[in-house]
């Protein structure tokens, strides 16, 4: 048993890059995989811990039957009626990202955990003077003090929340006297309907933001997991040249007297420990992945769903276990050809190592017809499944299915060129070509796949960025926005920019649930600056004159998805519904949206404060006015903000959502890149009987070489070639399938062609970067290793 | 005289030092005769052929080969050569195995600018392959295949045919035939045939026979 052990190990020690490639091949795998499951694990584990910031997810509740905020008057007399219920506050402080939690500590049930609150000195602090606002130290360090209460941080607080009392966010949400809802204290409780108007509700089993990101998460997992599969074709290439090169000895061990079994034992028990070898590699690069992309994951989280996630990341025992199991299951899975065949050595059988080539060819038919049927399959999927499911389903299918039609099209092309081709030479040359493709063909596969995922992501982020560029340049129209510290201070403004400015247009804007969720009401004055470039998707005739009388309303895009609303329907509000009269695009919001008349949000919402003012002024005064605004009125910094400056950091945003998405592309082009780089090295070995009588017949060493390099750059760019179709194709599902279910906007896709054409010049690059040591060590090869192939004797 | 070699050596590195295969080697090959070169495993009779190729060089000595001396020839030279002047027999057949028996028999012919489609279609008759040009290497049996790469070579009508035991992977009657084959075509063409075997038997059928023991002519 020791010594086969050793013989097989010794292989390894005389081919110390293989076994390079091998452990590199698998720890990239890993490493892309368990970064961003690492990430996936942080990201929901904010969300648990930001829905348990009191354990109130674990409480039943008393809501308001219409969604609305519920009166404090009748918190007050459930309290006499010896209700234990507890007031809580919450929302978005404006023109920050905080969501802001006001608490009363006093009666806040037994089973909420309340992180500041650990002794009596903290109750005393918590309830002192103007109050206190807790933050996790991450989220304290990014905000600006101005009108808030002292500042108390706390890291078992979750990012991007701050808690307060109750009456203190009252105050800083202009919800004075009124409670977002009332927690229940388990236990029994007055056996007497509640008041008309307020309903129970149990605990939710899980958190809207959770429920909301699913999609992103499983964008990151297919990534990850296309990274991780293209690392195991590194790994299956290796690992078949291995087998390849120890056949022979293989075939001596069992005619020495080890049995199969005890053979396989002996192969599996090697192939575990270089996994987890390779694996332990693995886990450490994908923490150093994760740690890298989180704060772009969090950017990413943040920009499009609103949700907080910590920007550190923290070792799960769950995490890295998983990850090893990924890396012994992922090597299993890529030496499975290996193994059936050394379970099926004849022990007589001559070796040939090319009969591992011809046998591949034979089964890369089959392989094409399964890929022509996943093809079909996601058609179907595609032109008619609903939803996230049928949109991910589809793409998996239209990718694998792809994948495996690559190879059988490759060898027609090849042999057609070889058909057409004239000169002994270049026939040569095609024919040779063919024969390479089945070796290669893995290794081409994942080139195909990164590419195309190169493609589609790339076009859809090119598609995104232009349409919301040009959205911009419509939404923002005003050159100066304002924001006054009160409403006097805003009337005061008013007057003063009224004869300075072209015109001044209140943006009033009021939190409410719609349909359910929370979502905003936007007040907008009827003026052509709004008329003119509000980009609107649908809409009723005059619908700017409608919305000015007060006969209906405009929702965003995503709303009027996700509830499948047509024009006409009504919309439940506060004071009743009304229509909707048309739809606008609102990219990069993850809440719903609707939009009025002022007149109409302040029938409605009469405490909305008017605070928010954009300024229509020559573009070349608005510097001057900003200006003079700051200098009259004392206000402090960002409370003046000029439209490029918004814009910049709108597009700011923009980049870093998709900062994480181009990090991956990237990384797994590289891969993708190694993966031709194993599969040439391992071809390179194999391919001199077939190179060395071409020599012998008087070419030279130079001259093979250069058509080598030439071969692998015609299937590189052939490869290409079929990605541009599959990464449109892709791009087009991801924009007009995946993108509306997850996020609730269509966008139009956009065809770049200067993109595509770098694509393709990066993607012939990283082939001949990856033929060149092949092709190098061809051309320098020494005449007696290719006489070897001729000469059984001196 | 169509190949010369003059007080050629030839040494190669091994684990327990360096390793004298040929040493001192005088022979010489003229047109239209042939050349059995005999002798035991190790002796030295495939060095000696893939020198007289151009496939390697001599550590010293002069190799010449119709009229240019390899030994001092750069790789274009020898490779050019190798296509227009030598045509080489191997044990292993190493037919090209992506192209189909048709395609192998007009290959060092094409690549020499010399196909001529009758005389290839005329080999492929004599060697009995009209059957089988749609085949491709791996379809074939030894003897089939060993055909081929004597129909490669002579399709081409190299004045030097180097063959290195052509018939060592085949039974006795198969290799007699191939042999009488391959002596006919040479014969034909007017080349030298020099050819290295271990059987006395098929060297007696040659002009000339030269033993090597030991890297030295005996």
């Amino acid at each position: 048993m020791r010594a086969g052990l050793s013989a097989l190990l010794s292989h390894w020690l005389r081919h110390p890059v293989q076994l390079a490639m091998l452990m590199l091949g698998l720890a990239l795998a890993t490493a892309l995989w368990s970064g961003v499951q690492a990430i996936n694990a942080e990201a929901r584990a904010s969300y648990d811990s930001a829905a348990a910031v009191l354990g109130q997810n674990r409480m039943e509740r008393i809501v308001s039957q219409d969604g609305g905020p519920v009166a404090q008057d009748l918190y007050v007399a459930l309290r006499r009626d010896g209700w234990k219920v507890s007031p809580v506050v919450e929302g978005r402080l404006p023109a920050t990202d905080l969501r802001l939690l006001g608490i009363d500590p006093l009666t806040l049930p037994a089973g909420a955990t309340s992180v500041p609150l650990r002794g009596g000195a903290d109750l005393a602090d918590f309830l002192s003077g103007g109050g206190r606002l807790y933050l996790n130290p991450e989220t304290a360090a990014g905000l600006r003090p101005d009108g808030l209460p002292a500042l108390r941080t706390d890291p078992g607080l979750p990012p991007g929340t701050g808690l307060t009392d109750v009456g203190v966010a009252q105050r800083l949400l202009g919800m004075e006297g009124r409670l977002s809802y009332l927690l229940v204290s388990p236990g029994a409780q007055p056996d007497r309907p509640l008041p008309q108007g307020l309903v129970r509700r149990a605990p939710d089993d899980g958190t809207d933001i959770a429920r909301l990101t699913d999609s992103f998460h499983l964008n990151l997992t297919a990534f990850g997991f296309l990274a991780f599969a293209v690392g195991l074709f590194i790994v299956n290439s290796a690992i078949g040249l291995a087998f390849e090169q120890r056949r022979a000895m293989l075939r001596t061990l069992r005619a020495l007297g080890l049995s199969a079994r005890t053979l396989m034992g002996l192969v599996l028990l090697e192939l575990l420990v270089l996994a987890l070898a390779a694996g332990m590699t693995g886990i450490g690069l994908g923490y150093l992945v994760a740690a890298a992309l989180l704060p772009d994951v969090a950017a990413t989280l943040r920009g499009l769903y609103g949700a907080e996630v910590t920007g550190t990341l923290s070792l799960r025992p769950g995490w890295w276990l998983a990850g090893l199991g990924m890396a012994m299951a992922g090597t299993l899975l890529a030496a499975g050809q290996s193994l059936w065949r050394l379970w099926h050595l004849p022990l007589l059988a001559p070796a040939q190592p090319r009969a591992w080539a011809r046998a591949s060819a034979r089964s890369l038919w089959r392989q094409g017809v399964a890929g022509a049927a996943l093809l079909g399959l996601a058609a179907g999927l595609l032109a008619f499944g609903t939803g996230l499911g049928a949109g991910f389903g589809g793409l998996a299918a239209l990718l694998i299915g792809a994948a495996l039609c690559l190879p059988p099209v490759l060898i027609l092309v090849t042999g057609l060129g070889g058909r057409m081709a004239r000169g002994a030479l270049v026939q040569w040359f095609w024919a040779d070509t063919r024969q390479q493709v089945p070796g290669l063909s893995l290794a081409l596969m994942a080139l195909l796949l990164a590419l195309a995922a190169n493609i589609g992501v790339g076009t859809m982020v090119s598609s995104f960025r232009q349409t919301f560029v040009g959205w911009l340049d419509q939404r923002l129209a005003s050159e100066l926005y304002v924001t006054a510290r009160s409403a006097q201070e805003a009337r005061r403004l008013e007057a003063w920019l009224a004869p300075r400015t072209d015109a001044v247009l209140p943006i009033l804007s009021a939190g409410t649930p719609l349909f359910g969720r929370p979502g905003e009401v936007y007040g907008i004055t009827d003026h052509p600056t709004y008329r003119d470039n509000w980009p609107l998707l649908a809409a009723l005739p005059d619908v700017w004159g409608r919305i000015a009388a007060g006969q209906g309303l405009m929702v965003n895009e995503q709303l009027y998805r996700a509830e499948a609303l047509a024009l006409g329907d009504a919309v439940d509000l506060p004071g009743g519904p009304l229509p909707v009269v048309g739809v606008y695009s609102d990219y990069g919001n993850p809440r719903p949206q609707v939009l009025m008349a002022p007149e109409a949000l302040m029938a409605r919402f009469p405490d909305t404060p008017r605070l928010r003012f954009g300024l229509r002024v020559d573009p070349d005064r608005a510097g001057a006015l900003a200006a003079a605004l700051v200098a009259d009125f004392g206000l402090p910094d960002g409370a003046v903000v000029d439209q490029a400056t918004l814009k910049a950091l709108s597009l700011q945003v923009f980049e870093r959502t998709f900062a994480v998405t181009a990090a991956l592309n990237v990384l797994t082009l590289g891969i993708a890149g190694l993966a031709m780089v194993a599969s040439l090295l391992t071809l390179s070995g194999l391919r001199l009987p077939q190179v060395a009588p071409v020599w012998a017949m008087g070419l030279t060493r130079r001259r093979l070489a250069l058509l080598d390099f030439a071969r692998t750059l015609l299937l590189a760019a052939l490869t290409a070639m079929a990605a541009l179709p599959l990464g449109l194709v892709l791009a087009w599902v991801l924009l007009a399938v995946v993108n509306v279910a997850a996020f609730g906007w269509r966008l139009p896709m956009q065809v770049f062609a200067g993109d595509l054409a770098r694509l393709g010049g990066i993607a012939l690059l990283a082939a001949g970067v990856a033929g060149l040591v092949p092709v190098l060590r061809l051309a320098r090869i020494a005449p007696a290793a290719l006489l070897r192939v001729f000469a059984n004797e001196r | 005289m169509l190949l010369t070699l003059t007080d050629v050596t030839k040494t190669y590195a091994t684990g327990e030092g360096p390793l004298t295969v040929l040493d001192g080697i005088d022979l010489a090959l003229q047109a239209g005769t042939s050349l059995a070169l005999t002798g035991e495993s190790g002796s030295g009779k495939s060095t000696l052929l893939h020198l007289a190729a151009g496939l390697d060089l001599a550590d010293a000595g002069r190799v010449e080969l119709a009229g240019v001396n390899l030994t001092t020839a750069g790789d274009p030279v020898r490779a050019g050569l190798r296509r227009g002047t030598v045509g080489m027999v191997f044990q292993q057949f190493n037919l090209i195995p992506s192209l189909d028996v048709a395609a192998n028999l007009a290959f060092q012919a094409r690549l020499a600018g010399r196909h001529d489609p009758a005389w290839t279609a005329r080999l492929a008759q004599v060697l009995g392959l009209c059957t089988l040009m749609g085949r491709y290497p791996e379809q074939l049996s030894g003897g089939q295949q060993q055909r081929v790469a004597i129909g490669r070579t002579l399709a081409a009508r190299p004045q030097l045919v180097l063959a290195d035991e052509p018939t060592g992977n085949l039974d006795e009657a198969t290799g007699d035939a191939v042999l009488d084959l391959m002596l006919r075509l040479v014969a034909d063409t007017g080349a030298a045939l020099l050819m290295v075997t271990h059987s006395p038997r098929l060297a007696a059928r040659l002009d000339r026979r030269v033993t090597l023991s030991a890297g030295r002519i005996t």
